[in-house]
């Protein structure tokens, strides 16, 4: 079993920037916000937190500017979803074309470019007792991305404003006649949501591959959204999700070097195709996905308009 | 909440004015944040526009580039539109494109050789037409999933183009590889007797430039004039309608994603039958992505989308020379495709909502 060690280590640090990534979408939508934007904002995310860390030389700096980065690309679609009441369909399109040619803009100059050792450093948790290869090898941020998750499961089911921003994304109408500020609570969501991918980009490029390439989310984004919908909206099947899917993707390795003679191309589809499936085993009944989804998902609300 | 000098009230009745003015104003926005984009790079603004919207059609050479490159964009877009009238979110007309451009790839592979068994263009038909299927199979598989399994068809789609790059990066390493190419992921370069025939001499314009516009105007009258058209229309605009009367939504959803794919499929069909001439990992610089922001700002009208399409095109070209002449990163190009959807986006407010001074406001 000592060879199970590192695949599960690889699955989980494959698995963190969608884990992430995932969480954040998931308060979104539990306010009843689809953000499409995810790929884009991580794409951003990514690139600026490399350039961040590549300069300051602390991995550190490059997460908080890259979940700066988020936050005000997330204030971009929030103002335009909200304010202006656009459709989050086209809008989340928007902001993945737009991230995918922004970031290949401010990046160009850090093609090619990779972090000092130093930047990956664990300041505080390296010094932590050693119990095992597998689980405590990882960067200080997968660990802070399995905090964040027990944080949200607590906060969506166990307080009053996890509870308001459910009710807010189940029935925006009702939370707004109760007097809850509706579409606050979903900016403020979608700040977060626009943190958390952000860092699920910077940790991409400072902590998993690491370095900047064009395109390096490479679809994660679009992954993490179906996450969500394989977790039928709940934190804790986020991380069972996020976790599988980090294993699907280093499976592709493994099984190359296991001898099998599939072309590195089609082994590459794997998570696309995995996604998919998931998609497809999920949605097949159509009353249990509505049974779970946040009722009001995708659609705009206006104070004073229903 | 910022408090705004102004406040959006409804129209009641949206307007149709704003509806085509909203492209004409998010056109300008972009070009006003392009300026100031150019400007912050140390470029001087008015060179930079210049270089973006002029220099592309300065002169013949220059001109039918720019009609080359809107025969993708207008393809993928006259599919994307009908779907997106039609309330069915198809992201992934870049997959489809890439399948088809594969599929007519595979087929000039098979009967470009030395001993040519079939006379003429009939070769070049076969693989045309191996194109749309191409396209049109890739799309079924979303259409598949959504109305058997209820798949999401966004996301099936767009994990669907993934796919489908990888699967041409398979196809020009392997079974399809020029087998005297040293080495390189392309297959052979076709020979000029199985390309498209030029339509304009002296230029690489061909004349899938003709066969787009006929396509655009048969979809303005498929659009406007059929009964067909009409229940697509209803069922994207009010669901609930279209059910009361009898219009089936398992029709429109096979329907629109077909036709998206095929159109698709025939751009890429174009693109490797045209001005590429033999299969590469790269046939696409993300056209069919361009396509969803030609479908919003030729307002999902297949007319529209000729203009749309050319505008884009510009951004396309206007980009590369940013590139060699101003010495910007090509990725600029995205960036004003991104501003000018947001800025479309932002735009289209007006539409169903007025712009007042909250003290004249009236309830």
């Amino acid at each position: 079993m000592d060879a199970l060690a590192p695949l599960l280590a690889a699955s989980i640090n494959a698995g963190t920037p969608l884990l992430l990534a995932a969480l954040g979408l998931l308060i979104n939508e539990r306010s009843g916000v689809l953000n499409l934007g995810a790929e884009g904002v991580m794409l951003v995310a990514a690139a600026v937190g490399f350039m961040a860390g590549y300069h300051t030389q602390h991995a550190l700096l490059g997460f908080l500017a890259a979940a700066a980065a988020g936050m005000l690309l997330a204030s971009l679609f929030a103002w335009l979803t909200l304010v202006l009441v656009t459709n989050q369909v086209a809008t989340g399109l928007a902001l993945s074309i737009f991230g995918s040619g922004l970031s290949a803009f401010i990046g160009q100059a850090y093609v090619g470019l990779s972090l000092p050792t130093e930047v990956k450093g664990i300041p505080l948790l390296s010094h932590w007792p050693v119990l095992g290869p597998a689980l405590f090898s990882q960067h200080w941020m997968a660990y802070a991305t399995l905090l964040l998750c027990a944080g949200i499961a607590w906060f969506l089911f166990h307080t009053r404003a996890g509870l308001v921003l459910r009710a807010v994304g189940e029935s925006p109408e009702s939370a707004h006649a109760l007097g809850y500020p509706v579409r606050r609570i979903r900016w403020l969501a979608l700040l977060f949501g626009g943190a958390c991918c952000g860092l699920a980009g910077a940790y991409l490029s400072l902590v998993y591959t690491p370095m900047w390439v064009e395109g390096l989310v490479a679809g994660r984004g679009w992954i993490a959204l179906a996450l969500t919908t394989f977790a039928t909206w709940r934190p804790m099947r986020v991380l069972l999700g996020a976790w599988l899917f980090g294993g699907v993707t280093i499976l592709q390795f493994h099984l190359q070097g296991m001898g099998v003679t599939l072309a590195s191309q089609i082994l590459s589809m794997l998570p696309y195709a995995a996604t998919i499936l998931v998609l497809v085993l999920m949605s097949r009944n159509p009353d249990w996905i509505r049974l779970n989804m946040p009722a009001s998902l995708g659609k705009p609300f206006r104070p004073g308009s229903a | 909440m910022p408090s705004l000098p102004l406040i959006l009230v409804p129209r009641g009745i949206p307007s149709r004015t704003m509806a085509y003015l909203s492209p004409l104003l998010a056109l300008v926005l972009t070009l006003l944040a392009g300026a100031l984009l150019f400007w912050l790079l140390g470029k001087d603004p008015l060179v930079g526009l210049k270089v973006l919207l002029l220099d592309p059609i300065q002169n013949k050479r220059a001109l039918s580039e720019l009609l080359l490159k809107t025969i993708p964009l207008v393809l993928c877009a006259l599919g994307l539109a009908l779907c997106y009238r039609a309330n069915i979110w198809n992201i992934g007309a870049e997959g489809q494109l890439l399948a088809g451009g594969l599929a007519t790839g595979a087929v000039l592979v098979a009967f470009d050789t030395p001993d040519r068994a079939l006379p003429g263009g009939l070769p070049l038909l076969f693989a045309i037409l191996a194109g749309m299927a191409g396209g049109a199979g890739w799309a079924s598989i979303t259409a598949w999933l959504k109305d058997r399994f209820h798949a999401n068809e966004i996301l099936v789609s767009l994990m669907l183009t993934y796919i489908a790059q990888l699967l041409l990066m398979y196809a020009v390493n392997g079974p399809l590889k020029d087998p005297n190419g040293m080495n390189f992921p392309q297959s052979q370069v076709f020979s000029d007797a199985m390309l498209l025939p030029n339509l304009w001499p002296g230029t690489r314009l061909h004349i899938g430039f003709a066969v787009m516009l006929l396509l655009a105007f048969c979809m303005a009258l498929f659009m406007s004039r059929s009964f067909r058209g009409f229940q697509l229309t209803v069922s994207g605009l009010a669901p609930a309608a279209a059910r009361y009367a009898g219009f089936s939504a398992r029709s429109a959803l096979w329907l629109t994603l077909l036709l998206s794919g095929a159109l698709a499929g025939l751009a890429g069909a174009f693109e490797v039958a045209g001005p590429i001439g033999q299969l590469l990992p790269s046939i696409s610089p993300g056209y069919g992505f361009a396509a969803i922001i030609v479908a919003f700002v030729g307002r999902l009208h297949p007319l529209g989308t000729l203009l749309g399409g050319l505008l884009l095109s510009l951004f396309y070209l206007g980009g590369e020379l940013a590139q060699s002449r101003l010495g910007l990163p090509a990725a600029m190009t995205g960036v004003f495709q991104g501003l000018l959807l947001f800025f479309l986006l932002a735009c289209d407010t007006l539409i169903d909502y007025r712009l007042c001074r909250p003290a004249s406001r009236r309830r």
